[in-house]
């Protein structure tokens, strides 16, 4: 494993804490992602895994404590920022234009224009085809029709389909919530094993999920949440799931 | 729980397979897309057959026909083009029908004020260009309604109708008011080399809305908001400037229908559009646009007009009684959307393996 202690983290979270008024979501939690590393984040309903990942992805500022990417001290005003900063999150509930291709999905938002004519922009549907096929290709999935809509694939395709558009920006960090969920069995393997090729490429991965099987298979370490608190940090080499399991629940 | 050793299960390398299209889901999915023109040429052809063997006579060679039928499908098919655009992003314009009447209005008095100072050409110029803009007035009201205020599009346009119905009238004094103005007239009602310069002026900018829709990011943002607005909002698409846009243009489609309206009948009229509004929305339905939005081209829109202006030019042209025009347009709508929600049930079930 490459998570060697002494590399600069991709992303470090020092002391965040998060208030909801009188409610303490988060409370002084502090936790690093270096490149190459998957870090599973475990925890109960509430215990605050999605606090702390809005709160990386700028979907609202802690209220205290610091968030470093490579070393340097960041905020995020919004998650346009902080996808900007290379920080992508996959949300379990598919962001997908589902009438769109692949590539108009990658590039949705930010779509490539050419000249048609020598004069009239339009869009470039060739460069996202052919930007499609190469990240899909690099993710190990071979598409033959990139111009159908994303739709007509199956959900870990689809959950695919997301991740790619990450790669495409060259997102550095992904957050992943709950990427399995939604998915059977196979498709489920499907998302694991492209979690390890993200893995291989030297990005950073947060992965949620509430399947101890599914973190056992793919994390180098597991962060355990419980009431806005760390209840534990622990190298998956070295904890098993009943240990994971009384974290959690705090026997 | 067997999975002690995790590595073991986790290098197991199990890629997403290719994908592999279904021809035969292919087929019905091109034949759902085109269905309007099917429709199209099945109504022509049974036109052409009723009529020759009623009468002896052709209907869809006779070139006057064909002018008539491109003269009656330009008001709802300007109405059809915004509508289409509003509908592929989820929501509905109901305002358009007097959106365009207070836009005929306005054209008229406008080219009679402007006539007054400006030579004749120059203030039918100045008499469509208030048409549009005043017509994107409500439309930017709708947008701000609905971007902003958050009210349902069904809701905030069906007030928008009311406004606009009432402006309309009030401005219009409760009557038609004519137009003055012999270059106006002309427009509305000339030909070059037998083509109407309506039908050229709707033609060119059908192909304009066309571009904007399919090749343009404001197009590709509004499929993508139809089909799933968090997906674009999340890609960081300004979804409340679009749908602001979006009003102010289909409000503005309708203005230019206004426009065109006073110069066919050289007059303004504050209830010019509306029977069209529903033509409009048909229009676009059995184009092929699906009303829980995402779907929908241009073109297919075009179809969708051609369709309705060919049944009740056609029922007139074999000597139907002209009610039936109704029974027959509200059966191809319903037909449309059948054949749209079998092909939906037929391609929406994914395989999940």
């Amino acid at each position: 494993m490459n998570s060697s202690e002494q590399t600069t983290p991709l992303l470090e979270v020092r002391h965040l804490s998060k208030h909801f008024g009188a409610v303490q979501a988060l409370n002084d939690f502090s936790m690093a992602v270096r490149p190459g590393e998957v870090v599973a984040l475990a925890g109960d309903n509430g215990a605050g895994k999605t606090t702390l990942i809005k709160a990386i992805s700028g979907v609202f500022q802690p209220t205290a404590g610091e968030i470093l990417l490579r070393g340097q001290p960041v905020t995020f005003a919004t998650p346009q920022e902080a996808r900007e900063k290379g920080i992508e999150t996959i949300y379990q509930d598919l962001a997908l234009a589902d009438n769109l291709s692949i590539g108009a999905n990658i590039f949705l938002g930010r779509e490539p224009m050419r000249k048609a004519f020598g004069f009239l922009p339009v869009l470039d549907r060739k460069a996202m085809a052919v930007a499609a096929k190469q990240t899909m290709g690099r993710l190990d999935f071979h598409v033959s029709r990139l111009e159908a809509p994303v739709s007509n694939f199956s959900g870990g395709q689809r959950q695919a389909v997301a991740i790619g558009r990450a790669v495409y920006w060259d997102a550095q960090i992904l957050i992943m919530d709950e990427p399995t969920a939604a998915l059977g069995v196979p498709e489920q393997r499907k998302v694991i094993s492209l979690i390890h090729q993200l893995k291989a490429q030297g990005r950073g991965v947060i992965f949620i999920s509430h399947n101890l099987q599914d973190i056992f298979a793919v994390s180098d370490r597991i962060v355990v949440l419980r009431r806005g608190v760390q209840a534990g940090e622990r190298k998956i080499s070295e904890t098993n799931h009943d240990e994971v399991v009384k974290l959690m629940v705090g026997g | 729980m067997t999975s002690t050793s995790p590595t073991e299960q986790g290098e197991a390398h199990v890629a997403p397979q290719a994908d592999h299209g279904d021809p035969a889901r292919t087929w019905i999915g091109r034949i759902a897309e085109g269905r309007a023109w099917l429709f199209l040429a099945g109504l022509i052809i049974c036109f052409e057959v009723w009529s020759r063997l009623s009468f002896g006579a052709t209907f869809v060679l006779n070139p006057f026909n064909v002018q008539s039928i491109a003269i009656f499908a330009v008001a709802p098919l300007l109405l059809a083009t915004g509508q289409t655009f509003v509908i592929i992003s989820g929501g509905i314009d109901l305002s358009l029908g007097f959106i365009m009447g207070l836009a005929a209005v306005v054209a008229a008095h406008a080219t009679n004020m402007a006539g007054a100072a400006i030579p004749l050409p120059l203030a039918m110029l100045a008499g469509i260009l208030a048409a549009v803009l005043v017509a994107g007035v409500p439309g930017i009201i709708n947008g701000l309604l609905i971007s902003r205020l958050r009210i349902p599009p069904f809701i905030g346009t069906l007030g928008m109708f009311g406004v606009a119905r009432g402006a309309a009238y009030l401005l219009a004094g409760g009557t038609t008011v004519p137009v003055q103005n012999s270059w106006f007239a002309l427009l509305g009602n000339g030909k070059f080399h037998g083509v109407p310069y309506l039908v050229m002026i709707t033609a060119i900018f059908v192909v304009v809305m066309h571009y904007i829709l399919s090749q343009t990011r404001f197009g590709q943002h509004n499929y993508a908001i139809g089909a799933n607005v968090q997906a674009a909002r999340r890609a960081g698409i300004d979804i409340r400037g679009h749908i602001l846009r979006l009003y102010m243009l289909s409000a503005m489609c309708a203005g230019l229908g206004g426009a065109l309206y006073a110069a066919r009948f050289t007059a303004g009229a504050a209830q010019a559009g509306e029977p069209l509004l529903l033509d409009s929305v048909a229009a676009v339905v059995i184009g092929g646009a699906s009303l829980f939005g995402g779907s929908g081209t241009i073109f297919g829109t075009v179809a969708g007009a051609l369709v309705i202006a060919v049944i009740q030019y056609g029922l007139v042209f074999v000597n139907v009684e002209p009610f039936w025009q109704f029974i027959a347009v509200g059966l191809v709508i319903i037909i449309s959307v059948l054949i749209d929600q079998a092909q939906r049930r037929f391609s929406g079930a994914r395989q999940d393996e």
